[in-house]
């Protein structure tokens, strides 16, 4: 018999392989870092925990929309309905928790995140079932979802018990430096996402994004994972829609309407290819903060509204463009 | 063995799409503790017949048992709980996930696959991602995969193609020790070489149905290769060839012109080192089973590709196509097999036939609507494209359609015609218009290389025939030589042997 290295595959160095394939996250958390230095030289006032503080509170809803988002692109599909599903949860939170007690809310939102659930598991179910395409299926669900959120509260209203706002409050934090804001977005990170995504069903979800053929020919159930996918979006939409709640105080219909396309955008910031089984929530919700910092930067500097948002455009397209060159010229050299 | 109750026993499976019936009527039986092969030409229903075990497609009809029990096998999943495990030609792996997770995926135990891969005496990085990993690897750890569940039935489908000959050989040793266990194998290959040396039994198809299970021996190609084809067909296509041969054959065009096309030790892909040349007015067939290369050569030649090594001219000169459209200026232009890959299906015939010609900046601005309608009509009268359903391509018919690709070729000028497969899923008759219409178009002085994977055709429509097998022309045949069972033969790379013989 010949030897073993025939057709062996070399080993690479432990940190090259790394870079490989972390670099994009590390890339946009050096963003986040260095754009965090400019922010704070930018500043008149003293720059201080405050800011760290109300920064974290404004990027909470596109935090978990960009997780939201990112879960059912990685598994080979895209939502629409993110914004609209934030938009229910928020109205129906801010119409019905006005009157109870703090736990009676907690209890409240935890029913909101599974009624999520399973609305996000009835998307992907007509998905997989009727075999339209995402896109088509989710934009109905954007116009539904919306629509329902009008029906619950026509205008902005409504409202939350004080403690239940007192969780992402600029006054409630663990230390000075970490708001219980991001105390919430990591403990959700890591109760919804960290327990799935190394286990079978979470490998399956990257596997029906990455080769949906393959994944189904190596006895995975694709539509399962597809349906849990989506499940998993209206879950993560529900807690956005909470968390404006909470920062807000307030219930509005329309809340959520800018957050379908900027979650898109941050997945893709993220690192998350919008072909499917490639990258994570971490670098996304560094990317929703980069993407809020940004437009906080801009109102600092005084730039018009409108232009602002060019600005960002422009961003989003030169990073993933510098980005998708860097990976191009890597395969060309290996 | 005959007596025991067999491992799998698939009755009457049959299967269609749409109107084309893959399977008519097969059955399979695999006693424990062998190694069985499952043979057939392209198109006798194999790969359904492996598709349908491994539960990707359901049958239209047919019954399995597995140790006697009836069992029903809908998907992948529930196949590997029968105990079959399948290793595909294309490795069912995720290129995304790391080879460890991708054994945890499938809830393999990734030391139990590495001990496999030890055994196999392989080396492999389980935290590298799938697809950083060659494909013969990726095949090995397929297997090892498979391996590691300890299967009743271990279902290899052409896992030696592309295979090098080290990492085959080592399959066989798996082969064999799956056998001394009691466990069986069931192989589906186009290399008979491979069956005679390994395998117990062979079923053979043909026309979606088993026609033999025989006893492989030494030297017992010819046999295999008889029943692959069947007797009677082989008689009746030296009898359609003798009475065609008059009416549509003309004789080669002279020696001594520059060639319209020129191959010169040319490798890419699985094309390794291929020469020929085409003369004008000439047709020249190109014989291979699938996977042979054919595609990358053809891929190259038309200028979808790059070859990796060796040059291509065209009529005399060097051709260096880094695009199609390279190529189709060169006058080298293609008809592919699934027509709607050529086709806008939407468009009209018009501009179907038309849109080549506005390949160049100098032809943009107002198009010339008479001149383009002049040629159009040329084009569609010397082919007799049906034309009633004529705004919509995707309305004709298969072989309408692929009359209107030949036609925009017609109306554009080519000097070299590229057919790969051109009269795929097309009815006889129009058939053998197409045939009649590729004669004339050679009289006329054009170079036709012509690739196909119904045999019976070569006869008819090709002055010489090559032969492909594992990417190396193994075979030169005249065209009226070229019958289904001398084509059979150096298509499995046995023209050598024949030759010898005879």
């Amino acid at each position: 018999m010949t030897s073993t290295t025939a057709v062996a595959v070399e080993r690479r160095g432990g940190l090259a392989r790394f870079v490989r394939r972390h670099g994009w996250t590390v890339g946009i958390y050096v963003l986040l870092f260095a754009l965090t230095l400019f922010w704070r030289s930018q500043t008149t006032v003293k720059w201080g925990p405050f800011d760290v503080q109300s920064l974290v509170i404004d990027a909470l809803p596109l935090c978990f929309a960009a997780c939201a988002q990112s879960i059912v692109i990685i598994s080979g599909g895209i939502d629409l309905s993110v914004g609209s599903m934030m938009s229910l949860a928020n109205v129906v939170s801010a119409k019905y928790m006005l009157h109870m007690s703090f736990d009676e809310a907690i209890l409240f939102s935890l029913a909101v995140v599974a009624g999520a659930a399973f609305v996000g598991a009835i998307t992907g179910l007509t998905i997989v079932v009727t075999r339209v395409a995402d896109i088509i299926v989710t934009l109905a669900m954007l116009f539904v979802l919306g629509g329902l959120a009008l029906a619950v509260l026509q205008v902005p209203g409504g409202g939350a018990p004080v403690r239940f706002q007192g969780l992402v409050s600029v006054d409630t934090v663990l230390t000075q430096w970490f708001p219980a804001a991001l105390l919430i977005l990591f403990g959700s990170f890591a109760v919804l996402w960290l327990t799935v995504r190394r286990t079978r069903p979470g490998l399956a979800l990257y596997a029906a994004g990455s080769n949906r053929s393959a994944a189904y020919l190596a006895g995975v159930n694709v539509k399962r994972s597809r349906v849990l996918a989506y499940a998993y979006s209206g879950a993560f939409a529900a807690l956005g829609g909470l968390a404006f709640t909470a920062a807000s105080g307030l219930g509005d219909p329309n809340a959520g309407g800018i957050y379908t396309l900027n979650s898109v955008a941050a997945a893709v910031l993220g690192g998350v290819s919008l072909l499917g089984g490639v990258g994570g929530l971490i670098g996304p919700i560094a990317a929703a903060f980069v993407l809020t910092l940004v437009k906080t930067l801009m109102i600092l500097r005084g730039v018009d509204q409108n232009y602002a948002q060019v600005i960002q455009g422009a961003l989003i397209v030169l990073v993933v463009m510098v980005g998708g060159l860097a990976i191009r010229q890597k395969g060309k050299g290996s | 063995m005959t007596d025991s109750v067999p491992l799998l026993e698939a009755r009457d499976i049959a299967k269609s799409y749409g109107a084309v019936q893959a399977l008519r009527s097969a059955d399979l039986v695999v006693e424990p503790g062998e190694v069985h092969a499952l043979l057939g030409a392209n198109g006798a229903g194999k790969s359904t017949l492996v598709k349908v075990l491994t539960g990707v497609i359901s049958p239209d009809r047919g019954t399995f048992a597995i140790n006697g029990n009836p069992v029903r096998i809908g998907s992948p999943a529930q196949a590997a709980r029968n105990g079959l495990a399948p290793v595909f030609q294309d490795p069912a792996l995720v290129p995304d996930l790391t080879i460890a997770q991708n054994m945890r995926l499938t809830g393999a135990s990734p030391a139990a696959v590495e001990r496999e891969l030890r055994a196999l005496d392989l080396a492999v990085d389980f935290s590298e991602q799938a697809r950083d990993v060659p494909l013969p690897m990726l095949r090995m750890i397929d297997l090892a995969r498979a391996l590691a569940r300890d299967p009743q039935l271990l279902l290899l489908d052409e896992i030696t193609a592309a295979l090098p000959s080290d990492l085959a050989e080592r399959v066989f040793t798996v082969m064999r020790a799956s056998r001394e266990r009691g466990r069986s194998v069931l192989f589906i290959t186009h290399r008979l070489k491979e069956v005679i040396a390994s395998c117990d039994r062979a079923t053979i198809l043909r026309d979606g149905g088993a026609v033999a299970t025989i006893v492989p021996e030494e030297g017992g190609e010819e046999t295999i290769v008889e029943y692959m084809l069947g007797p009677e067909a082989a008689q009746a296509v030296v009898a359609a060839v003798d009475k065609d041969a008059g009416d549509v054959r003309a004789t080669p065009a002279a020696t001594g012109v520059t060639p319209a096309l020129e191959v010169i030790d040319l490798s890419m892909g699985r094309v390794r080192g291929v020469s020929f040349s085409l003369r004008p007015g000439e047709i020249l067939g190109v014989a291979a089973l699938e996977g042979q290369g054919q595609d990358d050569l053809f891929a190259v030649l038309s200028g979808q590709q790059s070859p990796a090594s060796g040059e291509v001219r065209a009529g005399g000169k060097m051709l260096k196509a880094r695009h199609p459209y390279d190529a189709i200026r060169a006058g080298v232009v293609l008809v592919p097999a699934d027509r709607l890959q050529a086709l806008l299906p939407q468009r009209s015939v018009r501009e179907n036939i038309a849109a080549p010609r506005y390949n160049s900046v100098r032809r943009w601005g107002p198009i010339n609507v008479r001149d383009e309608g002049r040629r159009v009509r040329e084009a569609e009268e010397a082919l007799q494209i049906d034309t009633r359903a004529a705004r919509q391509v995707r309305r004709l018919s298969g072989g309408n359609q692929q009359k209107v690709t030949i036609a925009r070729w017609l109306a554009n000028g080519f000097a070299t015609m590229l057919c790969f497969d051109p009269t795929r899923g097309i009815d006889v008759g129009t058939k053998r218009q197409i045939y009649a219409l590729l004669r004339r178009l050679a009289d006329d002085g054009a170079a036709i290389l012509f690739f196909s994977s119904e045999l019976a055709e070569f006869p008819l429509v090709c002055d010489r025939v090559l032969a492909l097998f594992g990417g190396e022309v193994t075979a030169e045949l005249a065209g009226a030589a070229a019958d289904e069972a001398s084509l059979l033969r150096a298509m499995h790379g046995l023209a050598a042997e024949a030759e010898a013989v005879a």
